[in-house]
């Protein structure tokens, strides 16, 4: 099942529809880094809230598109984690280190403005 | 009623043991243990502790063995009630349990939180395996008491 993945002004957004396979969340990776460049985003928004789990394969995967996504230049926040996923997460011992999240897709959006903002006021 | 008979204690019908063989199984093994998670009467939070744990022993068995089987079972002996998972696979085993139950150890790339993190998920947690004879996972989430 390919997640859909919207372009919103310098963003990129995924919205998870259902539960993934590995190969989905690898085929989500690889889709978002390239799609990074094509679109010159300086976010990227990964929305989980219908993810069913978040074990350690996801995990891993969105880790990972955090570290190469900003490796290209953009930030990527997780946003929409349900509470009784997150209470899983805990006990797997999971813990999203270096990964931005947000409540929801209103809090990751803020979250990148304002992180685009810090970049101007820094200037680069 | 299939769901008397197995809050019974009998063992569930053919349709809750699968095959793992492809990751589109570990996703089915996940959502059939939620489902009769839900059906017991599990809250949303332990069914998706439960699913959780299914994920990652369901994935060692494609990572490791890459083939073998997930059963489910529904207890309810009087005394304690819950699910039991059994993961099984003929794959080359586990050489060293202890290490393999660590925090951060893996000999695949991933993680190294399948086996440990799956144990605390669950309430009871049992390997046996040996190099050569194949690893069996058996877990399971207790209901607590109601209140």
């Amino acid at each position: 099942m390919e997640v859909p993945i919207l372009k919103q002004g310098q963003y990129l957004i995924a919205s998870i529809q259902s539960a993934l396979t590995d190969a989905d969340l690898s085929q989500l990776r690889e889709a978002l880094i390239a799609q990074v460049g094509r679109y010159r985003a300086r976010g990227v928004i990964v929305d989980v809230t219908a993810l069913d789990v978040m074990d350690s394969f996801a995990v891993r995967t969105l880790r990972d598109v955090t570290h190469m996504a900003r490796l290209r230049g953009s930030e990527t926040v997780i946003v929409g984690i349900q509470p009784e996923v997150a209470f899983a997460m805990v006990q797997l011992g999971l813990t999203l280190k270096g990964v931005a999240t947000a409540l929801d897709l209103e809090e990751g959006l803020a979250f990148l403005d304002q992180r685009g903002r810090d970049r101007v006021e820094r200037g680069n | 009623m299939a769901t008397e008979l197995r809050t019974r204690g009998a063992t569930v019908p053919d349709s809750r043991r699968l095959v793992i063989a492809t990751d589109k199984d570990v996703v089915s093994a996940r959502q059939i243990g939620r489902e009769l998670a839900a059906e017991f009467g599990f809250s949303p939070g332990d069914q998706t502790v439960i699913a959780a744990a299914i994920s990652e022993i369901a994935r060692n068995i494609l990572m490791y063995a890459r083939r073998g089987e997930v059963s489910f079972q529904l207890v309810n002996d009087g005394t304690r009630a819950g699910i039991t998972v059994t993961a099984q696979d003929e794959g080359p085993g586990i050489p060293d349990v202890a290490r393999a139950l660590l925090d951060g150890y893996s000999t695949s790339g991933g993680l190294g939180l399948g086996l440990p993190g799956a144990r605390r998920l669950m309430d009871e947690f049992d390997i046996v395996t040996g190099v050569g004879r194949g690893t069996t996972v058996t877990m399971s989430k207790l209901k607590r008491p109601q209140r």
